[in-house]
């Protein structure tokens, strides 16, 4: 037997023995705030999100290991690149996951695309992801502007709150938020009287409020998130605005900011969520999983959105059995998601993943049960309803 | 003529107002900034840690103890106090030879420790505070709804800075320091305990640091990250005023936060950038800042 025999059995065994041992190695990164106003509703609970995802796909037994790591955008475009950069450049990261604050993920976006990876975004708003910068690279899973303007403005101007004026947080996601819900508002037969551009992120919302009184509209949207929505109403409630007859519509309210209100200054509120831990046996079972990693706070909507794009993933990942960004987008895009925080929904081409959006009270104070009971269901939006339509003169994905 | 400006009287009276609370916060942390920086020459970075410290010591003597926001106001600016003088006696001391650098960095590094700290317990959504009862409601102007709140905020900053300016402008206690602030070694020939002065006044410092906070509560959701919005904004504050003058740093408190306020009302998207472009203007043409003296 000659040496090149050898080496050719020798090459024989050790690659049919990596075969039968074949591993997907799978690198996701978690990519949020985990030190500013987002921080509560992203931050560490998407990291424990994504974890329990690969925990109960049994990612492990199906041959794909699962690497999580993640970091701190602080909100600031520049930073969030340069870490999508090294993430992907360097780290050898396959997702991006989560990525809250709309200015941040647009540009992550367009890295993601650009170094053809794949990002699932949970955590921001602007409907731009899935509009003029749509991706074939990038999904954009939980919610987005226009179902939040549709489901609370309709909701409000159903009511009688036909007159509007905006408190806009100053960056792409609230002036997103704001021109979707006056759309909404405008199609429902409403009247937008003005609005105020306030400092990204605020902390004095005294000067604006008193604007929105001055305006004498009956509804005063404040199209803006966390702390910002926190600092908003508890102000507002200072200055007599809710009793002087004028009502808040907040846009985008987490729980995590209803549990940091208390439920005194957020009774009443109207709210549009893609989930609510206590929907169902399915969300409480998973909820309680989460909390007892998380010190006992409940999951938000935006890190059930972590936990049900991760999986649809790595269902991708499992059926193709490749990470090829192509062949596991199109998997995703093919095949219907289901899990039991989201049910059941689709990723369009346009990336937008679609699925029922409810919307929910906030409890008064004695309806409440304990902590973290918090809402009340008012209304399911069906998929159909509760995003854009498919549009091909947003997105150039769309034929 | 306020036509012409195409906003009310009604709304410009009320963002004058709304300005002078805010320029009072400004001014009770510039005035702590300013007496530290006199006399220790240290650059407190830790000041906008302290006064998230203040709301925070305020909100658990709350929750833990029951002590109500009128104890608080007292207790809190004492124990944040406290803190802030086993700051001096550990680290700071044995920086007072060195460049001002040393102290800023030390300073720095202690803000972000501390804010890493209550981020980590108590995350960053923050935590509600009720505005005491005997405060709550308002009054109508007849141009815009004034809370007690925080009509109460403005008497009280005034209060405590009007009191501070005359403790160290008028008596005795305040003529050392302002000596010492001169010359530390030749006070110290007359045998005055120069340390324990230096020790005192940043304690005193901080104190007021904390004592913003406790104002602040009630108002703003009591978070970890509330100090650090605040701060920057109160050193260009110091810097405007005059490094180190105590009546500098009232007035363009109180005066920066009208500036703000009106710039609300006419180019909000500038309201956040405004006072910093006021710095660049005042570091132009006065380098040493309104009321200070040129070294």
């Amino acid at each position: 037997m000659g040496i090149k025999t050898w080496l050719l059995a020798t090459t024989f065994i050790v690659g049919a023995f990596s075969a039968a041992q074949a591993q997907i190695p799978v690198k996701l990164g978690v990519l949020n705030d985990r030190s500013g106003v987002y921080a509560d509703l992203s931050g560490e609970g998407s990291v424990i999100a994504a974890r329990l995802a690969a925990e109960d796909f049994k990612a492990a037994e199906k041959g794909i290991n699962v690497d999580i790591i993640s970091a701190d955008h602080q909100n600031k475009p520049d930073v969030g690149s340069n870490i999508a950069r090294q993430w992907y450049d360097r780290d050898g990261v396959d997702v991006i996951l989560d990525v809250p604050t709309s200015s941040v993920a647009l540009a992550v976006s367009q890295i993601t695309r650009e170094k053809n990876k794949v990002l699932i975004a949970s955590g921001p708003g602007a409907t731009e992801l899935t509009g003029k910068q749509c991706s074939p690279n990038t999904i954009h899973w939980t919610y987005d502007t226009y179902s939040l303007g549709k489901g609370t403005g309709s909701a409000v101007v159903a009511q009688g709150g036909d007159t509007w004026y905006f408190l806009t947080a100053d960056y792409a996601f609230g002036h997103a938020l704001e021109r979707d819900t006056a759309e909404v508002v405008k199609n429902a037969g409403g009247k937008v009287l003005g609005q105020v551009k306030h400092p990204f992120p605020g902390g004095d919302f005294s000067s604006f409020l008193l604007q929105a009184q001055a305006s004498n509209a009956k509804v005063i949207g404040l199209a803006n998130a966390g702390g910002d929505t926190i600092n908003a109403i508890k102000q507002a409630s200072e200055f007599g605005i809710v009793a002087g007859g004028q009502t808040l519509a907040g846009l985008l309210v987490f729980l995590s900011e209803v549990h940091a209100l208390g439920l005194e200054a957020a009774q009443g509120l109207v709210l549009t969520e893609a989930f609510y831990w206590d929907q169902n046996d399915g969300t409480r079972e998973w909820s309680e999983r989460f909390a007892a990693q998380h010190g006992g706070k409940k999951p938000t909507m935006v890190h059930a959105g972590v936990y049900s794009g991760t999986l649809h993933y790595l269902k991708g990942v499992e059926a193709t059995k490749s990470k090829d960004p192509e062949k596991v987008l199109q998997w995703m895009r093919d095949n219907p998601s289901e899990d039991p925080l989201f049910g059941k929904g689709e990723v369009r081409v346009d990336g937008r993943h679609v699925h029922d959006m409810y919307l929910f009270k906030v409890k008064a104070p004695g309806d409440s049960k304990g902590p973290w009971d918090y809402y009340e269901q008012l209304a399911v939006i069906p998929a159909a309803d509760a995003f854009r339509p498919l549009d091909g003169e947003a997105c150039n994905l769309v034929k | 003529m306020f036509e012409l400006l195409g906003v009310s009287p009604q709304v410009l009276f009320g963002q004058l107002l709304l300005g002078l609370i805010n320029g009072s916060f400004y001014a009770v942390l510039s005035l702590g900034l300013a007496i530290i920086f006199g006399l220790l020459n240290i650059i407190n970075f830790a000041h906008g840690a302290q006064y998230m410290m203040g709301a925070f010591v305020a909100w658990m003597l709350l929750q833990y103890a029951g002590v109500g926001y009128w104890w608080s106001l007292l207790i809190a600016p004492l124990v944040v106090g406290a803190t802030g003088i086993v700051i001096e006696r550990l680290f700071l001391s044995r920086l007072q030879n060195v460049d001002h650098l040393y102290g800023l960095l030390l300073t720095f590094g202690l803000a972000l420790i501390i804010q890493g700290v209550f981020r980590n317990e108590y995350g960053v959504s923050g935590l509600p505070y009720g505005i005491p009862r005997e405060l709550a409601g308002g009054n109508n102007l007849g141009f815009m709804f004034l809370p007690n709140y925080r009509a109460w905020v403005v008497v009280a900053a005034l209060a405590v800075c009007i009191v501070t300016w005359l403790v160290i402008e008028r008596t005795r206690l305040g003529a050392y320091l302002r000596a010492a602030t001169e010359n530390a070694t030749l006070v110290g020939a007359f045998g005055i305990n120069v340390p324990m002065l230096v020790t005192l006044t940043y304690g005193f410092g901080v104190a007021l640091a904390g004592f913003a906070g406790v104002l602040a509560a009630p108002i703003y959701a009591v978070n970890p990250n509330m100090g650090a919005d605040l701060i920057i904004v109160v050193f260009a504050v110091v810097v405007i005023g005059g490094m180190g003058s105590i009546l500098g740093s009232i007035v363009t408190g109180f005066a920066l936060g009208i500036v703000e306020g009106l710039t609300k009302v006419f180019y909000p998207e500038a309201s956040s950038t405004v006072i910093f472009v006021i710095m660049i203007l005042v570091l132009l043409v006065k380098p040493a800042g309104l009321f200070g003296r040129a070294a």
